[in-house]
């Protein structure tokens, strides 16, 4: 953070100020930039002295007043945020990662859930499991009215028929309940076919798609049982949902690892696809692994997040409708202090149910037994465990805290920060650079349209 | 301003008042399923969008 709780940087051709308390954004003339360094700790008649071979003093004096003016407006050195507000004083619920199949048709070599079964049985998840799920999720969310569930997996179509049934059930059950479910699903579209391509259109709010860019790179990694590649079989699988998506959510989604640093590459070659909705995410897994992203790869990397918000918006040039997850921030109607401060929620409003019933902070912490918060049948019962999610949040983790991006990234992932350091409070440093890299990419390209 | 552009004006000390509702999107449902991003989020605090 620099000093006085702004940080500034320059990005693609642009000077640009955030001032972390109030969450303004300035694009700002180099003059201002360099007065920046000054302002706080120098008399104006200073300042002029050390930039008088660069700027011609009226110049200074009127960049300097307009400083003066945000300053007073409370759009720049703004104080801190008082943000010691009680989150989720009902411990409600909103939202589930429903894991109807732990089971997969495919064997990623990354996968969290060690090749579909989380460390546990293959299992998929029984009807009334399911509908008990539901029911839960009704029973624990207050009055919120929008409840998220996200048919995951494994892969939940392997279980489609209760995908399914639950969809009906949790239609029944949203009428006699006044809430609204928005149902999403996560596949990996290998079972994709043309009866449950028109239900996932009809149902679901959101699809998300896996598929890892360029054919080498998805084949090397996301392999099918009999170790062949699974690109030719699922691209056009993937193109076909999306054609009958029209106007509705969708995400084609990747996972990038040190094996294919050029990453940018791969989003192009989505875009070349016709997938204008995509997000690519650096692979979480043990250091030790020869694919982990490590020390060694994160310039490489954040030089690739450089390079490609350039491509992405001379795209977007002609094809504003091109997205990419990570480079979209919303200024004007983005999210308020509260949620800004804690993040995703995981353990507290987000939870994961298995197939067998149990409950965990969220589909990152399934199979880990110390991060059980209870079953459907029990209800949570490890509310110290549920207490510590809760207040895991930017002013707790002390990282976070002196941070600039705390804003924006609210804390970070806390099963990054467990899978690295052993502590959901010590977010993992080179997922921090790249989220902050994320951000500059993406506030550059704000200021550029 | 002859020199400073700002994006945003709205500030997010304001949003203290309404916030915490609790309506929108959990981040974590919505593309990435690994990281984090909530800056991308809608909020979908009536009130405050109607404005
Ligand atoms: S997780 Fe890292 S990048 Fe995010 S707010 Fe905390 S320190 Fe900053
Ligand atoms: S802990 Fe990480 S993976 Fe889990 S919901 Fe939060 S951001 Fe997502």
């Amino acid at each position: 953070m620099s000093k006085g709780n702004i940080h500034k940087f320059y990005l693609n051709e642009k000077y640009i100020v955030l001032d972390i308390n109030s969450g303004s954004v300035h694009v700002v003339d180099k003059i201002v930039y360099d007065i920046l360094d000054y302002y706080l700790d120098h008399e104006i008649d200073e300042i002029i002295d050390i930039l008088a071979n660069e700027y011609p003093r009226d110049m200074i004096l009127n960049a300097y007043k307009e400083i003066e003016l945000l300053e007073n407006e409370d759009l720049i050195f703004s104080n801190d945020l008082n943000t010691n507000f009680e989150y989720n004083k009902e411990n409600v619920i909103k939202a589930m990662c429903l894991h109807v199949a732990h089971d997969c048709n495919l064997k990623c070599r990354y996968c969290f859930a060690s090749q579909g079964n989380f460390k546990g049985q293959r299992q998929l998840m029984d009807l009334e499991t399911g509908m008990r799920a539901l029911d839960f999720l009704v029973e624990n969310s207050g009055n919120r009215k929008n409840l998220e569930v996200d048919f995951f997996g494994g892969e939940p179509l392997m279980n489609f028929d209760v995908v399914k049934d639950l969809v009906a059930y949790g239609r029944k059950l949203e009428k006699k309940s006044n809430k609204h479910f928005r149902f999403t699903i996560t596949t990996n579209a290998l079972l994709l076919n043309d009866e449950n391509m028109n239900f996932i259109n009809e149902n679901m709010d959101n699809v998300v798609l896996s598929l890892d860019g360029r054919k080498s790179v998805n084949d090397y990694m996301r392999m099918t049982l009999n170790d062949g590649g699974s690109y030719d079989v699922i691209v056009p699988k993937i193109k076909e949902m999306i054609e009958r998506r029209k106007d509705k959510d969708y995400y084609v989604r990747g996972t990038f690892t040190s094996k294919n640093l050029d990453f940018s590459k791969d989003c192009l070659e989505y875009y070349k696809n016709g997938f204008k909705n995509i997000s690519i995410e650096p692979v979480v897994t043990d250091p030790k692994e020869d694919y982990a992203i490590r020390e060694e790869h994160i310039e490489t990397i954040l030089k690739g997040y450089e390079e490609f918000s350039r491509e992405y918006m001379e795209l977007r040039k002609n094809d504003p409708e091109f997205l990419f997850f990570h480079f979209m921030i919303d200024l004007n109607q983005g999210p308020c202090a509260v949620k800004k401060s804690v993040g995703c929620g995981a353990g507290s409003e987000y939870i994961a149910v298995t197939p067998e019933g149990d409950i965990f902070p969220c589909h990152q912490f399934v199979g880990e037994e110390e991060f059980k918060l209870g079953t459907l049948q029990t209800g949570i019962t490890n509310t110290k465990l549920r207490d510590k999610f809760k207040q895991a949040n930017v002013n707790t983790k002390e990282k976070c805290k002196t941070c600039w991006a705390k804003f924006y990234c609210s804390g970070g992932c806390h099963a990054n920060a467990y899978y690295s350091n052993n502590n959901i409070l010590e977010p993992h440093e080179l997922s921090c650079r790249m989220e902050k890299k994320r951000l500059e990419c993406a506030i550059s390209i704000l200021a550029n349209e | 301003m002859e020199y400073i552009k700002t994006l945003t004006n709205k500030n997010l000390k304001e949003s203290l008042a309404y916030g915490g509702c609790g309506e929108c999107q959990t981040s974590c449902q919505s593309a990435c399923k690994t990281s984090c991003t909530v800056g991308n989020q809608k909020c979908e605090n009536k009130k405050v969008n109607k404005k």
